[in-house]
This record gives C-alpha cells, structure tokens and sequence, in this order.
C-alpha cells in the first residue's frame, strides 16, 4: 500500500489523519462564527477537568470500546461490519428482556452475567446471520448489515410499542428492572470505600469493556482460533492450503463481532438507565467504525480512540453547553472527518506523508511494504 | 520464397533485462510479409517478452523496430495498434455481459447512438467474417460462447482495429483438438489474404502444420531460425531444449526405493469453462526416490499438485495414501493431508505458502498451527513456536535471523528456505514442491538441493514439478512429462536426452 | 375497495417513491461504473439542507435546486477523489459521507438560522406545486375514476413527473448510447476498457457527476415539494432504502423503478394499515411492514429469490497494472 515504515502506519498515520480531520471541522467552525481555539479549549476542559468529566468520558468510551472492537474483529476476519448499530439494537434487547422477566427473582450476581450473556448471544445471533450469508450464499455483508440494522429498529419499536410498555403509559420503554438488574455506578462502588466521587452514568461496565479489549487482544494474538481468524483475513489463498475453512471463519469473525456488539447494553441498560428504551445506541455502532480505523484495529489502539472519541462526545455536550449556537452535532461531523481521512483518504495522505518522512531521514533499509493491515 | 518486399516485423538487436535477469539477450527476428511464423522454446526463453516489446507492453533496453520497412517507436499498445500490430492473449479481454458486437465496437463506436453504430459495425464485420471464414453469433453475450468463439471474437477485435500484423500467444492452450482444427483453417485463410501471423507456442505439431518460418529460443537467444521445409520435430525439439548441463546424468550409485508411499490413478480434471486440465493421470511415488514432472508451464501440473494436495478435488480418480483411500467427492483436504505426513512446497509463495502480513514466527507454524508443541486447549504457544522458528532460520540459513520481521519483507530465497523449513521440519513422507527455486538467489538454490537430496537419502517420497528442465535433470531419479493434460511419459535419468525430452514436453511423440 | 382509497393510495406511493427513484438512479449510474454508493443518504441530506437554505435565503427555486445539486456533485466527486483517483475503500468513504453529512447540516442550520438546526420554510412561490393544477381539479371531477386521475397520477409536481420521466431517459442512456455502453464494461472489466483505449477515471467520475445531480434532485424535493423546510435527519433511511431497491431491481433502471415503487407503496400502506385486522392475520403490526423492503432485499441477496448479480467490478479500486 505505501512505504512507510512500521511505526509511521501504526502511530504517525492515524495522527496526521485526525489532524486533517480537525482541521476540516474547525473550518467548519470558523466558518459559523465560532473561535475553532476556544471551541478546543472548552471541550478539552468539558472531557478531563472534573471528575464528573472524566466520569461522563469513560462511560462513553465504554460503549465505543464495545463497538470498536466488534468492527476490528471482523476486519481482521476480512470483513467489514457496518452492523454494529442493529448488532447493539438486539443485544440490548436481549439483555432488557432477561432482566424484565428475571431481575424479580434472580439475585445480582446471577442476573447480570444472565443479561450479559444474552445481551452477547442476542448481539452474536443477529451477525451471524449475515455472516452465514455472506459465507454460504455470497451474498454481500455491507448490505445485509445495513439491512439488519433497519430490520432490528424495527423489532424494537415492534417488542418496546406492542409488548413491553407498561399499560396505559405513552413514552416508549419498558417498565425499570429490579434493583439485582442494576450495574452499580463506579461513584456507589467508590462511595463504600469512602472515596467521594461525583454522580454520573459511568458503571462497572467500564471494568467490563477493558476486559474486553483484553480479551479481543488474547483470542486474536494468542489463540490458535485467532490466528485462524486472522489468516484467512490476510490471505484466504494461504488459509486455504493450510487446512483453514474460510467459510467457518467468516460466520465467526461476525458471531464474535456481534457479540461484542451486543454488550453496549450493559452500559447503556444495565448502567444506566434501568429499563429498556428506544434510544439507547443512537449511533455508537458507526462510531465503532470511526474508533476501529484510528485505532487501526488493535485493542489498546481502539481503547484510546474510545476515549478520544468519548472525550469529543462529553466535551462537545459541555461546548454545547456554553457555547452559543453550538451543537452536540459538531462532534458527529468530526467523527465523519475522521472516518473520511483516517479511513477512506489514507491513500491520499500516505504518500505525502511518506515523502515528507523521506525529507527527514536518510536513506534507510527499509524497503518493501510496511507491515501493517487493511483499512 | 525469395522476398524483395520488405520484412512486415524486423526487430534487431534487442536487449531487454528485468533486474538481474535477462529476458532478451541481443534478439533478432525478421517476418515476412504474409507469412506464419512460429516463436518457439521452453518457459523462460525470451519470446513472450519479445512479442511484449513489439505490442508496446514493454521497451527495449536497445534494439530497433521496424514495420514494413518503417521505423518505429512503440511506447504503448496503442501505437502498436495504429502501425498495424494486433494482440491476441492468453487470458482474453472481454466483458461478459455484452455481446460479441459490443465488445468488438467498444472504444471505437463510430456513433455516439448505439443503433447507428451497430449498424455500421455489423456491416463491416459481416464482410470481414465472410472473408476470413471466421463465424461467431455477433449477438450472443460473450458468456454464453464456447472458449473457442471467445478466442476467434478476439481475433476479429484485431481485424475490426485494422490489423495487419496479427501476434497470437500460445492460441491453442484452451482450445480441443476440433476447435484447434478450426482455428488452423481460419489462420490458413488469414494469410492467404495477406495477413502476417506471429505465433507463440511450444507445440511443435502445430508449428509444423501450421506456420512457414520458426525461430527458436533458448534463454533469452535466437539459437535458430529456420524455413519449415528444412526442419522437422525432432531438430526443433532438440534445439529447443539444448544442452543441458545434467542430461543423460547417470542414476546415482547405491540408489534403492522402498515401498509405494502415494499412488494416484486416473485423475482428471476439468475446469469452469470445460477445458480438460488433467486427462487420466496415473503416478506413484516410491520411499526413497526423487521424481521430476517437467514440461511446459499450462500442461496441468498446477492442477496435478493441486489434487495431490488436497486443494482442488478431480472429477474422476483414486488416491492411495498412508494406506487410505480417497475417491471424490470425499477427495482429501489439507489438513489430512498433513496429518498424513504428506508436505507441500507450493508453486505460489504469495498466496499460498506464507501470509505475507504475518511475521516469521507465525508463518513458520501456517498449517501446523494444531500441533501439540504449538498449541494446547486452543492457546498457541508463542516461545515455543517462536523458538522453533528459531531452529528453522539457523537450519536453513534464512536470513535476516529475525523472527517478528513480517513474512513479506523477506527476500525470495528466504522465503523460499523458510516455507522449506517448515515443511521439511516435520519429516515427512511425502514431500511435493513447485517450482522449488522460482525467484531464489544462486546462493540458495544449491542449498535448496541439497536438502531435498538429503530427504531422499532418508528415505522420502519427494515430487518436484519445475518448468526448468535444469532442475529436473539435476534432481530427479525418473522424470515424468506433462503435455496437454497428461503424463507423455516416463524416462529413468539416465536416458534422458535433449531429443526424447523434447519430442516428449512439446507433443511430438504423443 | 374504493376508487377514492386507490387513488390517494397511489397519490402517496407516487409521493414518497420520488426521491427513492432519484437516488436509485443515481446509485445505480455510480455501480453500474462499478462504484459503490453507500452515501446516497448523506448526499441527500446534504442536498436538502442545500435546497433549504439557498431557498429560504434567496427566496428563488433555481437557486435552491441550483445549491442542492451543487452540493451533492461536490460530495460525488469527494467519494470520487478517495476511490477512483485513489484507492481508497468505497464503503468506508461512503460511511463517512453519511455521519459528515448529519453533523455538517445540524451545524450549520442551527449556525445559520437558530431554528434548532431546521431551516425556514420557504415561500410558496419558491415551492414545487402541483403542475397541472387545472388539469387535475377538472379530473377530479370525472365519476368513477375522479380520485385515481386527479389525484393519484395528475396532481403532481415537476419533480414527480421528472423522476418517472428519468428512468426511461436512463434507461435509454444506458442502452441504446456509447456512453452507457462503455460505462456497462468498465463495471465489468475496467482492464478491458482500458486496453480499448477509453479513460476508466474518466467514465467513473462522469458516473458519479450524474451521480450527484441526481441526488441533488432528490433532496431538493424532499425540501421544495414535500416539507417546504429542512429538518435534522429529515431523509430518516430513505437513501439506504433507494440503495435495496436499486438492489433489489438488479441494477436495473426499470426494475428499480418497481422496487421503488414496491417500497413506496409498502411506506404509504404502513400508516394506514395501522390498526387495521386484515382477514386470516389480524393486526399486522405497521413495524413489520416498514421493515419488509429490507427484509426483502435480504432474501434477494441471499439467493432465495432469484439471483441478483452485482457489476462485477463493483468495489474493487481499478489500478493499471500488467
């Protein structure tokens, strides 16, 4: 793909691109009046210099580390899963339902592994789907996924509007869970060991998305279903002559994507807000793909990008805030930027980039194709 | 035919390199108008290049050009085009979904309006079929033609364009017998309407039948050239392959096989479009012994290794390995294979063999990936594969001695030693390997040697298919011939000589 | 069923299936040259926030139109410049037009016109009515047939007229000139293209200009003749809807037309068949309906329904090479 080193793809890359991307968006804010400078300090300040604001950045983070790393997973399968949205849509629900139907009678330590593993299983039925799809019937995974996502609003207005409201009520959602269906909030945890942290949203999931990220980095990096995984992303041809069954391997790379997917619930649902409603995801899956290419694919990569990404989500609710005229939706523009450049302009900006490194170096021995992935 | 007209195609003196290769090495060949003239020789022998640099896929280092007596400069196809010179691949250019008539009009509509230009096209094609004798339904899509319509449909893109000068690159490799029949009887009617035809090809049958001069090449050379009436198939065959360093080398003193370690019977092979690849190919490979398929890349060798190893199944045949049978459907797959002590040395290192994104250490254990010292429960052990790895480099002398560095930025011959590595590393029994030298340094090749005469001497089935016939003389105990689909046949070392060898690779004597 | 509930059945379907034939056509021009279109949604949007904006502020129809496509040609041609002049991934570019355009229009409406991010509705005069008004009130007139002619196929607008009017003209295009055959085989087999002499860049980004315009159209009408202003998100999945249907209808301009129209009809018949017991199967719950154009669509994918075969260069960057 291009001639740069290692490091350059991997950490500089990503970097430049997000620069570009800032510097698009901040045009756009020059652009409606706004002081670009100003508008960064105050998201800055919004996303790390409270508590609380910290607390609101990771809790968004969390969700992102979710559907991050359901897009990695699937592109180091070789393919790219923009289901991510409609894969949260019904683990959600899969996680919501157990809980309606068990929190009465189950205690904590039960129900919430219950509704983590059915949020997961929800989540993991609803991409492979596609995936068996794509695997035995060729049919394209980027339209199936953006299909299912369609389908699976649906079903949930469907299950929230017919079934689950609670009689006579008007708003969408569900009646709230038993208290055993609750994640505590990481202030309640701190609060018993006598440390005084402000309310917010963020929870215990937060503990949940770093174990995933560890757990994606093991199974990839460390387990032979991992290597598997990965070698008919990188080359089917070899996958081949090594025994590998490509087609096993497409129907999971997407089961685990979805699965992983499907614990956005936990954090939105179980964490937060008790019950089941409509919005709940409201995006965070086309976020993951943002997160998933600046992070190039890799766990610690994407959780930074979670928090960057969290950062912009919690500090731009802050510009919002007290900044007039200013909307939350400068961040969903950015996140727009940044897809375009870190994803699909990296062929555009490689090689300038590639020329200016070649300014600052001396001829080394690097030659060839740098190591790194697909986008 | 004494010609005072001049030539249609003179090119003298042309140099052409790749690197450090030389794919043409002071090349001059002259056509005479309204003739058929064979290029001929084995793979590697310079005459596909030569033909690239006449169609302006390539530039010559040094050399001229000239068409009917013209000088010319010929930097793309499209100059080639508008002196004359028309191209008909291998792999053909076409768009399925069109029809015939399109596919011949496009990029030169004469009208913007579809159903004015198809007038206009049709008209002249209809003339120009009618006096080459070339017949193709002009308003079938090209998906529903036999390969033999698609293959006249490019001929006649050339004569749409104005060819006079027509260059067809080994023509017949997809055709059956009627079809090459047919095809002969088209290019016979070509030039007797003026036509001068360029014909790539290592069949030396049809050169006889067909053309009116030849030209010989042997690496990157003219060795002759020759008016058909002079030569006969056995000269050409003989100067097509040459000298050779180890023919007629005598077998290797105290040489004993064992027993039958794989047996293949009667496979066949036919492919998406209905060529038969593999036509009712028996072998068997005996402990001990190193047995050399040679021939000229096409033949079927590809698909020979593929259905040995698993990756392609045949259509018909039977497969004894280990004392296990397989007949299709329930045809072997790779990881029996392996399991079965069966290694495979593929012909494509780049898609096959290694994954090229992976670091060293992770295509050292590609296919063995289930292997107790690897991994246990699911969990890969990464010292102990990284110190096999480690073991493999300093075995086999892969270098740099690096094992995180990515399979790709590894040169050929490292890569080369390093997939030998592993699939020697697990002493197996039977051993195939495809062009187990393509694209490795002189330095590694010997080593190369070495290491699978030392299999052999352990006792080892080993097949190596090569398109170098070096190769094969230098390693084989018996050699078996490919041609057209089928084992030609079979000569112990030691009577092989450049004439039987050559009558067998080009057909001759089948 | 009565003549009325026909005609103004067929009124709506007409109505909503516009814009989906806009940028089903557009999609389809794009992927016929063996482009893929996921961002038709943000294209429209984008054109409709342009159509709002420029007509509010200039209080002219032309302008508007004139700004909608403007915007949606300059985001073709952004696609274009990530995958056909270079090798960027077709889907990622097309995914991100999509988030840039939700935030681009909430920014700017809410910077431009402090309405909450929609725009002010424009003037009638500025809007697209009815084209033969006279023409239909005297069918509606007629006993019998009064609501079908009047309202379901004479009282549209420009735009409706236009719409149904292009898929024959692309039909044609495609077809019966050089142009359409030549952009038929770079989808194809761009190398053959090539070889033959004629620009693949070229015939792709003339592809994705058209591309544009029409998307263009598409917006403007959801702002010109539908709402009269721009509201956040106002396109709500219609671009991914025009995107199955183009599918759907196998790259095809005729078939494409009946997919829109299939899922035009479904979106119309949603909201009246809510609450409504249908004999054999009771209430059919008006989720369902919403979801059957995708449903649909995924089992034309998977093979279940025939074949639909893409262009088979779809997707892929095309690179000179030997």
């Amino acid at each position: 793909m291009n001639t740069l080193p290692r490091w350059a793809d991997l950490v500089l890359l990503p970097a430049v691109s997000l620069l570009v991307a800032l510097l698009a968006a901040g045009g756009v804010v020059a652009l409606v009046g706004q002081d670009p400078w100003e508008v960064i300090q105050v998201l800055v300040h919004g996303a790390f210099g409270t508590a609380r604001g910290v607390s609101y950045t990771l809790y968004y983070a969390t969700t992102f580390v979710f559907t991050g790393l359901a897009v990695a997973v699937a592109f180091h399968g070789g393919l790219f899963n923009i289901g991510g949205e409609g894969q949260a849509v019904i683990g959600g629900l899969g996680t919501g339902l157990v809980a309606l139907w068990w929190s009465a009678f189950l205690p904590s330590w039960l129900m919430l592994p219950i509704m983590m593993l059915s949020g997961a299983l929800f989540g993991m039925a609803w991409a492979a789907v596609p995936g068996y799809l794509q695997a035995y019937r060729g049919s394209h995974v980027v339209i199936t996924t953006i299909m299912f996502n369609f389908i699976a609003s649906t079903v949930l207005v469907y299950v929230l509007v017919n079934h689950l409201r609670p009689k006579g009520s008007m708003s969408v959602e569900s009646e709230m869970f038993a208290e055993s269906a609750n994640l505590p909030g990481v202030h309640e945890v701190l609060g018993h060991i006598g440390i005084d942290w402000p309310s917010s949203p963020l929870n215990l999931s937060v503990l949940l998305a770093a174990l995933a990220a560890v757990a994606v980095y093991l199974f990839l990096w460390r387990t032979r279903a991992g290597y598997r995984l990965r070698a008919v992303g990188s080359s089917p041809g070899a996958a081949e002559y090594a025994g590998i069954k490509s087609r096993h391997q497409v129907v999971m790379a997407m089961a685990i994507s979805g699965a992983l997917a499907g614990l956005v619930g936990m954090n939105e649902i179980a964490g937060v807000s008790g019950k089941l409603m409509l919005e709940f995801v409201s995006g965070a899956g086309f976020t993951g793909i943002a997160v998933a290419l600046m992070g190039r694919n890799h766990p610690l990569g994407i959780v930074l990008a979670s928090l960057l990404f969290g950062a912009l989500f919690q500090g731009g609710a802050e510009v919002a805030f007290e900044v007039q005229g200013f909307s939350r939706d400068m961040v969903v523009m950015l996140q727009g930027f940044i897809v375009l450049f870190s994803g699909a302009m990296t062929y555009v900006i490689a090689p300038q980039l590639a020329r200016v490194l070649g300014w600052f170096s001396k001829p080394l021995t690097s030659q060839g194709k740098a190591g790194a992935t697909h986008g | 035919m004494a010609e005072p007209a001049a030539p249609a195609v003179r090119m003298t003196g042309i140099h052409k390199h790749f690197g450090a290769v030389v794919a043409n090495a002071d090349v001059s060949l002259s056509v005479a108008s309204g003739t058929v003239h064979g290029i001929v020789g084995e793979n590697g022998a310079g005459k596909s290049t030569l033909m690239s640099i006449l169609y302006g896929f390539y530039t010559a280092d040094s050399g001229q050009i000239e068409v009917f007596g013209q000088a010319a400069a010929i930097r793309n196809a499209d100059d080639a085009i508008a002196l004359g010179i028309g191209m008909v691949h291998q792999h053909f250019m076409l768009v399925d979904t069109l029809t015939a008539l399109e596919n011949v009009m496009l990029g030169a509509e004469p009208h913007w309006l579809l159903h004015r230009a198809d007038a206009q096209v049709r008209s002249k094609l209809n003339a120009l079929m009618l006096s080459t004798g070339l017949q193709i339904p002009l308003d079938s899509l090209v998906a529903d033609l036999p390969v033999g319509d698609r293959q006249r449909l490019e001929i006649l893109k050339t004569l749409y364009r104005g060819a006079k000068i027509l260059i067809l690159d080994e023509p017949t490799a997809v055709l059956t017998p009627q079809e090459t029949t047919q095809l002969f009887g088209v290019l016979k009617r070509l030039r007797e309407q003026g036509t001068t035809l360029i014909l790539i090809t290592h069949k030396l049958k049809e050169v006889m039948a067909l053309c009116d001069v030849v030209t010989v090449m042997r690496a990157g050379q003219v060795v002759a050239e020759v008016p058909i009436a002079e030569a006969s198939i056995e000269s050409l065959a003989q100067a097509m392959v040459g000298r050779k360093v180890h023919m007629g080398r005598s077998a290797e003193a105290a040489h004993q096989t064992g027993a039958v370690l794989l047996r293949a019977e009667h496979l066949s092979v036919t492919d998406g479009l209905g060529v038969q690849r593999l036509q009712d190919v028996s072998l068997s490979l005996c402990a001990g012994e190193i047995v050399g398929v040679a021939g000229v890349s096409g033949n079927g060798q590809s698909e020979l290794m593929d259905v040995l190893t698993g990756l392609l199944t045949p259509n018909q045949g039977q497969l004894q390995l280990e004392g296990r049978d397989f007949t299709p459907p329930n045809w072997l797959d790779p990881s029996q294979a392996r399991a079965l002590g069966l290694a495979h040395v593929p012909e494509d290192r780049h898609a096959r063999a290694l994954v090229m994104a992976f670091a060293a250490w992770e295509s050292a254990v590609l296919g063995y990936d289930d292997l107790p010292e690897y991994s246990s429960s699911g969990w890969m052990n990464h010292t102990h594969m990284r110190q096999a790895t480690t073991n493999m480099m300093e075995r086999f002398d892969v270098r740099p001695r690096d094992t995180e560095l990515p399979s790709s930025k590894f040169s050929g011959g490292n890569q080369q030693k390093l997939v030998l590595a592993r699939e020697l590393g697990r002493a197996p029994k039977v051993l195939l390997v495809g062009q187990p030298t393509r694209g490795v340094d002189i330095g590694a090749i010997e080593f190369i040697y070495t290491q699978l005469r030392a299999l052999r001497q352990a006792g080892c089935a080993v097949l190596v298919v090569s398109s170098e016939l070096d190769e094969i003389l230098a390693l084989s105990d018996r050699v078996l011939v490919m041609n057209q689909g089928r084992i030609a046949g079979e000569l112990p070392i030691a009577q092989c000589t450049e004439a039987a060898l050559g009558l067998l690779m080009t057909g001759g004597s089948a | 069923m009565d003549e009325a509930l026909i005609g103004s059945m067929l009124a709506s379907t007409l109505r909503v299936s516009t814009p989906l034939i806009f940028c089903a056509l557009a999609g389809l021009l794009s992927e016929r040259s063996g482009v893929v279109d996921i961002g038709l949604e943000g294209k429209m949007l984008l054109a409709a926030f342009a159509a709002g904006a420029a007509g509010a502020t200039w209080d002219s129809t032309w302008l508007a139109l004139l700004a909608a496509i403007g915007v949606a040609v300059s985001m073709s041609w952004v696609h274009g410049l990530a995958c056909v002049s270079h090798r960027g991934d077709q889907v990622v570019s097309g995914v991100a037009i999509n988030i840039i355009a939700v935030g681009l229009t909430a920014v700017l409406g809410a910077a431009w016109f402090h309405q909450g991010g929609q725009t002010p509705p424009v003037s009638d005069a500025v809007r697209i009515s009815a084209l033969m008004p006279g023409l239909a009130e005297a069918a509606r007139g007629l006993p019998g047939l009064g609501t079908v002619l009047g309202d379901g196929i004479l009282g549209h607008n420009a735009l409706v007229y236009l719409a149904l009017g292009l898929v024959p003209l692309v039909w044609w295009t495609l077809f019966r000139t050089r142009f359409g055959l030549r952009l038929r085989a770079v989808g194809e087999n761009p190398q053959m293209v090539d070889a033959a002499g004629v620009s693949v860049m070229r015939l792709r980004y003339t592809a994705l200009t058209l591309n544009g315009i029409l998307c263009g159209l598409a917006g403007s009408y959801l702002v010109l003749a539908q709402s009269a202003s721009f509201s956040q998100n106002m396109t709500a999945g219609r671009g991914f809807m025009a995107l199955a249907a183009l599918i759907f209808g196998r790259w095809h301009p005729v078939k494409a037309l009946w997919a829109c129209l299939l899922f035009g009809f479904l979106d119309a018949a949603a909201i009246r068949l809510q609450g409504v017991h249908l004999p054999g199967v009771g209430e059919v719950p008006v989720q369902a309906i919403q979801a059957l154009p995708y449903v649909l669509t995924v089992v034309l994918l998977a093979g279940f329904i025939g074949k639909s075969v893409a262009p088979q260069s779809l997707g892929i960057p095309y690179s000179k090479e030997r």
